[in-house]
């Protein structure tokens, strides 16, 4: 037949496609969400470690924050936060304290997974030191006082007077060996 | 041919009044055909786009339908026609894009503001923090210190047929979540394992729970009742029997359940030392294992091989108490089977163990408790 | 080019390379899926017949909701409008065979050890999958029976089959048409089958990278999907509706196409709008491509995304409603007879434009938090899925039949079948919008006792339904050993298009030199 090669050419060209979404989908998309999510602030996603930079503090307003504290799944650890909520003025630097103790018998791994409702106040709420930046280490039956630094945007939209944020805590003491050499 | 044509029209019209029919007398929970106007703001705004949509929707089926019909009727080669051959017509094609493009800028806007009320988050009077685990839900008053479990009451029994079915099948928990009338609640929802979905109808609040995720919705209504509503995003085999209840009550008798829910939390510590004795321990054990356990491993405690594991002549039924307190208190990880610790108090893990280890033709014959739950837990 | 079939059966139906014979093989495949996932709905409806749970237990259950899902989406609709495809396209536009003949038997012969993996682990220790055809981490991940491994590799295959048999179809329609058939000239079914094989080239490797990422997650500690490692469950809902999306349109697109080359027949009259309809097609298999979150209005989206997709989804009705009123209008002045497959295509405007009008309700994000994962749903997809692409391929089969075997169906019986299958569909589909508006959620395997009453009627339509397939069998079957033999090449009056120059029924080789267009 004439046309194989041109059905070749086509063949090749459109696997080509196909492999290059298989691409996309894993090693675009996820990064792409999770870009997306801190611009966006889909799932009320907080950005990483933030340094201050000078800001005014906007004594005009006060905001509550309140705090919630979750345990995921399997995690049996006594975990809370030490005061249910605090109002802060816009741009005053706060410093508040989640209680943790590992209540079993064998060394443990935690990692907390922030979240910020509602949505919108998510890209305002900047965390300059957070446990949650790291994973902790608790051994049995000790307890610690984990704290949380955080700075209220002064840019916070206005219609905002609550801001909550939750901490769900994950055991990872099966996995912390494999962060290292996490794909993602 | 005509009488089909006829047959048909009028098969669908009758089903098509039977749909609006609802809209009309939504009566009782049985015969009720249409989406519930439900109790609050958001419930109300979902309603009334919703009967925009489909009146927006008979309209254009009955034109377009209508035509349809009269062409079967009318363009039928047994009535001698003969078929023209045109096969555009640029004015039709531009007006039948732009009409609807037209309408549907139209419905934008209400179905705009409709969305922008369910998201009106802010200024809450009342937090609380819902919770789905498989398959129950956890409510918790956040800043109240009170917090519990609410989970499926009808028994096993009745869902297979065993029992007749109660009144409110699948309808009834242990514990519903109670409301006041008036205020503003924020619900902040989030999940334990896999994803479920907190939904009350009559409040318009769905709202899928993530773990490691948080969502918000909010409720405010003026009538006092109760609402039933449902898990709706699959979470394993229990997922159709997490039903959720929710009760508004005056703002007064709200305050007093409140109060009487902090004592109970604070008075609670004092009766874990009672001794207890083994038909004691029985009775209530059959009681909590019917409702948190046998969903999975049966009311026969044989389990679904391959799915959920036996608990009769189970090792670690027939082991040490030490062990089975140990898997009721931290779960298995990656399993179904989640930590109890938090869902059940020492008395009544104590009671399930002493149940499963007395049971089915299991008779080691011990007694275990409350107080070997509290020393277990504080030991580990 | 002379030969005929191999007089081998094993030889000729294993090592085909033949369109038809491919063709015929992917269709009785998917009849076959068609009646294993319609049994896995009858197992479904007979215990949802009464509230309670009497036959099978809630873990069955949702495993049969599962599979019965995949099944009919992979298995029975997507390879019917392949076999299609294959038998239909080369006499369309004139070509001897498809493009790549060997790789066609491939993308056949792996689809049924797909299933055939994908339905064994039903009778595996754990189970068969029991997350829903959707499989959202990490139900299907962290909490997943180890069977879901298998599944993941049924998937796997499926997709390799799907690219396989789309690239195909693309090189076929660009590089074999014969000398005069220009795009603008091709069938509208053609037309619809090369965007629905750009759409799977594009999408099933996106499904493909997400049962990938679960199985890394599962197998090799990593956490696409899971929270507790960085990762997020809501991303697997992203990614599984960007493939889930377009594949919506996959599966309804072809069946666009054969509506669209049955109603000019039986009209007499040429289609109404040809270039609006291929331009129709495309926007709606671009819109595909940027609707996907609507799937996930209560997931919790920031308000500016809910808004986008919502207008974005209701724009989707545009095109669609040209396509329907370009239908009727090609109607309109002809000289209409209502053979079966123009009842079964009248009935698909018909039940697919209601679809389309709850679809345009689901859109409304503020409705759709009522709406959501109930049984409003389920009525509205399965009146698209099965109003649409079931009854089209009902059409398509008794449409061409004729010129496949040379053989013509019981007219009578087909009748028979249209109006209790029509009826039955019904019966079963209609209470679902009642049953979900009032507040059932779908994939439940027990219910409160007030919505029993329209549970067991959906329950008798369904084995009414149920029952007209095997209809549909017996006719067929019939058709193709004893039907009355017909030799005239033009089998229907008003049919237009090149497979109706070939004599009927259809030599094993056709067009071995290409016709000329004029």
């Amino acid at each position: 037949m004439s046309g194989t090669s041109t059905h070749r050419n086509l063949l090749i060209k459109l696997l080509m496609g196909a492999v290059a979404m298989f691409a996309f989908a894993i090693f675009v998309l996820p990064p792409l969400y999770d870009l997306f999510c801190e611009v966006t602030g889909i799932g009320g996603k907080t950005g990483g470690a933030y340094t201050a930079s000078e800001i005014t503090i906007d004594t005009s307003r006060n905001v509550e924050v309140q705090f919630v504290a979750t345990n995921n799944a399997t995690m049996p650890w006594d975990f809370y936060p030490t005061e249910h909520k605090v109002f802060v003025h816009p741009g005053e630097s706060r410093e508040i304290t989640f209680f943790a103790r590992n209540k079993t018998g064998r060394d443990m791994v935690a990692q907390a997974i922030p979240n910020v409702l509602p949505n919108n106040a998510a890209d305002y709420f900047h965390k300059t030191e957070c446990f949650c930046f790291n994973n902790q280490p608790l051994a049995a039956g000790e307890q610690a006082e984990l704290a949380v630094v955080f700075v209220l945007d002064p840019d916070l939209p206005i219609s905002v007077n609550t801001v909550t944020l939750s901490y769900t805590l994950f055991d990872i003491t099966d996995r912390v060996p494999m962060q290292v050499s996490q794909i993602q | 041919m005509l009488k089909r044509a006829k047959a048909l029209f009028l098969g669908l019209l009758s089903l098509a009044s039977l749909l609006f029919a609802g809209g009309v007398s939504a009566e009782s929970a049985t015969r009720q055909l249409n989406m519930p106007q439900g109790v609050t703001e958001v419930s109300q705004a979902a309603y009334d786009i919703h009967m925009i949509m489909i009146w927006i929707c008979t309209v254009i089926g009955v034109l377009v339908f209508g035509f349809m019909f009269y062409i079967m009727y009318a363009h039928r080669k047994s009535r001698g026609v003969t078929a023209e051959h045109f096969h555009e017509n640029l004015l039709v094609e531009v007006l039948w894009t732009v009409i609807p493009a037209l309408i549907l800028i139209v419905m934008a806007v209400p179905a705009t503001t409709a969305l922008l009320k369910v998201y009106d988050t802010e200024n809450p009077d009342i937090d609380i923090k819902v919770t789905g685990y498989q398959w129950k839900w956890q409510y918790e008053y956040i800043g109240e210190g009170v917090k519990f479990m609410s989970e499926l009451r009808t028994s096993q029994d009745e869902i297979y047929g065993r029992e007749p079915k109660g009144e409110h099948y699948l309808r009834e928990v242990t514990q519903p979540l109670v409301i006041p009338t008036n205020k503003k609640v924020r619900f902040l929802i989030t999940g334990n394992d896999v994803i479920h979905s907190w939904w009350v109808p009559d409040f318009g609040v769905k709202r899928d729970a993530v773990p490691g995720l948080f969502t918000a919705a909010w409720a405010k209504t003026d009538q006092p009742g109760t609402y039933v509503g449902e898990c709706t995003e699959l979470c394993g085999s229990g997922h159709a029997f997490m039903p959720v209840v929710v009760e508004v009550k005056e703002e007064a008798e709200y305050d007093a359940w409140l109060a009487g829910k902090k004592e109970e939390a604070a008075g609670y510590a004092s009766t874990i030392g009672k001794q207890w004795t083994f038909d004691e321990l029985m009775v209530k054990g059959e009681e909590v294992y019917g409702r948190s356990c046998a969903g999975c491993h049966q009311t026969n405690g044989e389990g679904i091989p391959g799915v959920f594991p036996a608990l009769k002549d189970s090792p670690i039924a027939l082991g040490p108490p030490a062990g089975h307190i140990g898997i009721l208190i931290n779960g298995v990880a990656g399993t179904s089977m989640q930590s109890f610790a938090e869902q059940l108090s020492e008395v009544e893990i104590a009671a399930v163990v002493h149940y499963e280890r007395n049971a089915w033709g299991n008779d080691v014959g011990d007694i275990v408790q409350p107080i070997d739950v509290l020393n277990f837990k504080q030991s580990q | 080019m002379a030969h005929g079939p191999s007089q081998n059966f094993f030889s000729r139906w294993l090592f085909s390379t033949n369109h038809k014979d491919i063709g015929t093989l992917y269709l009785w495949f998917s009849f076959a899926m068609f009646l294993l996932g319609g049994a896995f709905a009858m197992v479904i409806r007979a215990e949802l017949f009464q509230p309670g749970m009497q036959l099978i237990k809630p873990e069955f259950f949702v495993q049969m909701t599962t599979m019965h899902g995949l099944v009919m989406v992979f298995g029975a609709i997507m390879p019917a409008f392949v076999g299609l495809a294959n038998w239909m396209i080369p006499m369309m536009i004139g070509a001897p065979d498809m493009a790549l003949p060997r790789m066609n038997n491939l993308s056949f012969w792996i689809l049924p050890f797909a299933f055939a993996i994908l339905t064994s682990t039903l009778f595996m220790e754990g189970g068969g999958p029991n997350f829903g055809w959707t499989f959202y981490a990490p139900l299907s991940t962290t909490y997943a029976p180890d069977t879901v491994n298998y599944f993941i590799f049924g998937v796997h295959i499926m997709g390799a089959s799907s690219i396989m048999g789309s690239i195909n179809i693309i090189a076929t329609v660009m590089n074999m048409r014969a000398p005069g058939m220009t795009y603008m000239k091709m069938p509208m079914f053609v037309w619809t089958w090369v965007i629905t094989a750009f759409l799977l080239v594009a999408v099933m490797p996106v499904l493909a990278g997400a049962v990938t990422m679960m199985l890394m997650d599962i197998n090799f500690g990593t956490s696409f999907f899971d929270a507790a490692g960085g990762g997020d469950p809501v991303l697997f809902q992203h990614v599984f509706w960007f493939f889930g999306h377009p594949e919506v349109y996959i599966i309804i697109l072809p069946a666009f196409g054969v509506v669209s080359q049955i109603i000019p027949t039986f009209s007499r009259k040429p289609l109404f709008g040809y270039s609006s309809m291929v331009y129709a097609t495309a926007s709606i298999a671009f819109l595909s491509f940027i609707v996907w979150a609507h799937h996930m209005f209560t997931v919790g989206m920031p308000i500016a995304g809910e808004l986008y997709f919502m207008y974005a989804t209701m724009l989707i009705a545009v095109p669609t409603g040209v396509k329907v009123f370009n239908w009727i209008t090609t109607m309109y002045k002809g000289a209409l007879t209502f053979e079966t497959p123009m009842l079964f295509s009248i009935a698909f405007v018909i039940l697919f434009t209601f679809g389309g009008f709850t679809g345009m309700m689901l859109s409304i994000a503020a409705a759709d938090t009522q709406y959501h994962d109930t049984y409003f749903v389920v009525a509205h997809f399965h009146y698209v899925m099965v109003a649409g692409a079931v009854f089209s391929g009902t059409a398509a089969v008794y449409y061409w039949l004729p010129k496949w075997c040379g053989r013509m169906y019981d007219e009578t019986m087909g009748k028979v079948q249209f109006w209790i299958a029509f009826i039955a569909f019904n019966i079963t589909f209609m209470p679902q919008h009642f049953l979900g508006l009032a507040g059932m959620p779908r994939r439940y395997s027990d219910y409160g006792l007030q919505f029993a009453d329209w549970n067991m009627v959906s329950s008798i339509g369904a084995f009414l339904y149920g029952g007209a397939q095997l209809l549909f069998l017996y006719n067929v079957i019939r058709t193709i050993g004893w039907g009355k033999p017909i030799s005239d090449p033009q089998v229907w009056e008003g049919a237009q298009g090149l497979e109706w120059t070939l004599p009927t029924p259809a030599p094993f080789h056709t067009f071995s030199t290409p016709p000329v267009i004029k």
